[in-house]
């Protein structure tokens, strides 16, 4: 419908903990032609529902047709637009960098810098775990680029609205 | 407590919903299921072909308003539901097909007769169900049937597996439904109202356009009420046909890529469209941002999904259609609307000189017009007939030269244009409405889709009246090659065909045949007098085109006409 400025957008959806849900929402991405960046799920404060993380970009109409369509869902409860809200937003990486005796120092130091941590030591690498937004992962990464980043592993976004002031 | 098997729940949960009649087909998985149905008070219409199950119950809600049911077994007669639910969805109809599945314990393993049916169907059911514990049965049941005809209606699947079929289990009758994830709004918001009403007094030239969802909310009566009031001229979608007497003077045919050139005129012309339980499908609205451009839109449906889908939107009203429109009504009560007529007057003028301009043409010469079929048709059954179609130029005829003045008359398949949907439809018509008169209105290469159907209409007794429009071609293909792929008629013709006569007759119905116009007539009051499903092939014109039409994808006023 010709609004064309495609915007970042972080849906918080709470569905019913049942087998074939996630199919259920991705299915209606993928048929209708919408984008997913990131999905994360897991289960709730209440163990018979579940809370999705839902990062998608796209224009206004298609932001809103992508919430009415999730609403319709028989199994979803409820759907969030954090975009323009005061909220929160995490997400873990684990980060395997190459680590060869000469560039140990220079990565334990970024560790340090960017307030990660080293979970797991090996001959030839080091395992990182950091959290933080999508801007700090990304600034992170680049610094570790030149050393050589064999695997990463990535939650995607995780979100959640901040307490009414 | 007494103890019942999972088909005995099955069956009384389903004779708890008021459910009569289930159209089906066996097979090993729900061998449990038939063993115990032809022992309860549930009639069973044996068809010869899933797909014909599902068409069959969904003409059979189209035509009664209630939920139609099929049951079919697991993996072939699962998978060949999937037409018909998905012709089903489109259009919104509330089905529930009950599908066998392999036992639970071999569910994942590749089994004989195995397919994954809740995941095939996902995307083409409002919702369905796998039931893995008996003790889920009747609750299931009693949601499956409340999600289909509740909010926007549509297709249920519920998938069953053999041994939950076979173990037992206290019958327990489901609890009355609360669904928290499932709300759909029933009521409008009364301010959205107050402004359709202060747009109303304000429009010089305002126009309804009705569309499914007033038939699927029982809403003809108050849309009807609600044009009088207010002097608007009416226009239906493919899928309204029906809502609003076509008598009328205030009635202005079909929208869209047929519709005729003074519905589409008037749409691009007025100044307040009022949309009523219809989407906006690329077929009625063309190029979509040229639709209706010098109007405010309200539009009024009850999924919100619609609403500013394919057009932009002046005043969304998110409710029933029907309580929508009686509570304009009451609104309106209070207004003062003497002066309207006048008001309307230049309006309803140029309507008249648009419909003068161009009416629906065709000239009946020595070959057999289509059109020329279907009016003396209507002419014969005084337009009182349940019409059913299938898909092609017969389906555009049918729209346009038979008038519908009843909702409920009018069964096609709109959104998934789904050849092979008529005769079978019929046959859940005829089921429905015994009493009246229920004729297909077909193409000769749709009626070969389900053509096995006879078979059923025979068995059953049911005197269903099919009228074929035999131009030996894929007539709307055809259509298409001829006027924009320079009339290379590549795999439409349809010449190998069975003789329909002496097929009808094989199958035990009545055949007739008309070759010149002389005898239209005299068959078709043959035909419609027989006391058994008679086929009556009509051969047409070939290359007969319909006519207005609007290409695909142009604003719908660059309208070709005969
Ligand atoms: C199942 C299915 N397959 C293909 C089509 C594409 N299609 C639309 S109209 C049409 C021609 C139908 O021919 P016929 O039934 O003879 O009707 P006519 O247009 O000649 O009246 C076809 C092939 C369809 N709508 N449905
Ligand atoms: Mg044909």
């Amino acid at each position: 419908m010709g609004q064309t400025k495609e915007e970042r957008h972080i849906l918080s959806v709470l569905v019913e903990n049942q087998p074939g849900v996630l199919s259920r929402v991705a299915g209606l991405f993928s048929g209708r032609g919408f984008n997913i960046e990131s999905l994360c799920v897991a289960e709730s404060t209440d163990p018979l529902v579940s809370r999705m993380t839902i990062v998608t970009i796209g224009d206004l109409g298609m932001v809103e047709q992508i919430k009415k369509q999730l609403n319709k869902l028989v199994n979803v409860i409820k759907v969030v637009d954090f975009t323009g809200t005061d909220f929160v937003q995490r997400e873990l990486a684990l980060i395997k960098v190459r680590a060869r005796p000469e560039n140990r120092a220079e990565v334990l130091r970024m560790v340090d810098i960017f307030r990660c941590q080293v979970v797991d030591v090996g001959a030839e690498s080091y395992t990182v775990e950091m959290t933080g937004d999508e801007g700090k992962i990304s600034a992170f990464l680049n610094l570790l680029k030149p050393m050589g980043i064999k695997e990463i592993a990535r939650t995607g976004a995780l979100a959640l609205a901040r307490e009414k002031k | 407590m007494k103890k019942l098997t999972g088909a005995e729940i099955l069956l009384r949960s389903l004779r708890e919903e008021g459910v009569d009649t289930l159209f089906g087909y066996p097979g090993g998985a729900v061998i449990d299921i038939y063993d115990r149905l032809v022992r309860v008070d549930i009639k069973h219409v044996l068809v010869r072909h899933e797909q014909g199950a599902v068409h069959a119950a969904d003409g059979y809600a189209r035509t009664s308003g209630r939920v139609g049911v099929c049951l079919v077994t697991s993996g072939p007669g699962a998978t060949n539901t999937v037409t018909g639910i998905a012709t089903a969805y489109m259009d919104s109809i509330p089905v529930v097909v009950l599908t066998g599945q392999v036992s639970s314990g071999l569910i994942g393993n590749d089994a004989f007769q195995e397919v994954d049916i809740v995941g095939i169907t996902r995307p083409c059911t409002k919702h369905n169900y796998l039931v893995t514990d008996i003790e889920d049965l009747s609750r299931v049941v009693k949601e499956a049937f409340y999600l289909a005809r509740s909010g926007r209606p549509g297709p249920v699947l519920i998938d069953l597996p053999k041994d939950v079929m076979t173990m037992t289990a206290p019958y327990r009758p489901g609890k009355r439904i609360k669904l928290r994830s499932y709300q759909p709004t029933h009521r409008p918001n009364l301010r959205q109202l107050d402004k359709v009403v202060r747009l109303v007094k304000e429009a010089k030239s305002p126009l309804i356009l009705a569309g499914g969802g007033v038939v699927l909310s029982k809403a003809a009566g108050e849309l009807t009420r609600f044009a009088k009031k207010i002097e608007a001229p009416v226009t239906a979608t493919l899928m309204g046909l029906g809502v609003f007497p076509a008598q009328d003077p205030l009635w202005l045919g079909m929208l869209g890529m047929h519709g005729t050139y003074r519905a589409n005129m008037a749409t691009s012309r007025c100044d307040l469209l009022i949309a009523v339980g219809v989407r906006f499908d690329d077929r009625v609205a063309g190029k979509a941002d040229t639709f209706a451009s010098q109007a405010n839109i309200v539009h009024i449906d009850i999924d919100p999904s619609s609403i500013r889908k394919n057009v932009p939107v002046s005043i969304p009203v998110v409710g029933d259609c029907r309580l929508a429109l009686k509570i304009l009504n009451d609104l309106l009560e209070k207004e003062k609307l003497n002066g309207i007529r006048e008001v309307r007057v230049p309006w309803l003028g140029q309507i008249e000189e648009w419909k003068s301009a161009k009416p629906l043409a065709y000239e009946q010469d020595r070959v057999i017009k289509p059109q020329y079929v279907i009016e003396s048709l209507y002419k014969l059954t005084r337009g009182e007939a349940v019409v059913t179609t299938e898909v092609g130029q017969n389906q555009m005829w049918a729209a346009q030269y038979y008038h519908f003045d009843k909702p409920n008359s009018f069964i096609t398949s709109g959104g998934l244009g789904c050849m092979g949907f008529g005769l079978p439809a019929a046959i859940g018509a005829q089921v429905a409405r015994p009493d009246e008169m229920v004729v297909d209105i077909a193409g000769d290469g749709s009626i070969q889709m389900n053509i096995q159907e006879m078979a059923t209409a025979v068995q059953y007794r049911l005197p269903i009246k099919i009228v074929l429009l035999n131009n030996r071609y894929l007539g709307m293909v055809r259509q298409w090659q001829e006027l924009f792929y320079d009339r290379c008629y590549a795999c439409t013709g349809m010449d190998h065909a069975p003789d329909f006569v002496k097929l009808a007759e094989a199958y035990g119905a009545a055949g007739l045949r008309a070759t010149r116009p002389e005898e239209v007539e005299p068959v078709l009051k043959e035909g419609l007098s027989l006391d058994k499903p008679t086929l009556m092939d009509f051969l047409v014109e070939k290359e007969e085109m319909v006519y207005p039409m609007v290409p695909a994808g142009a604003p719908i006023t660059e309208m070709l006409l005969v």
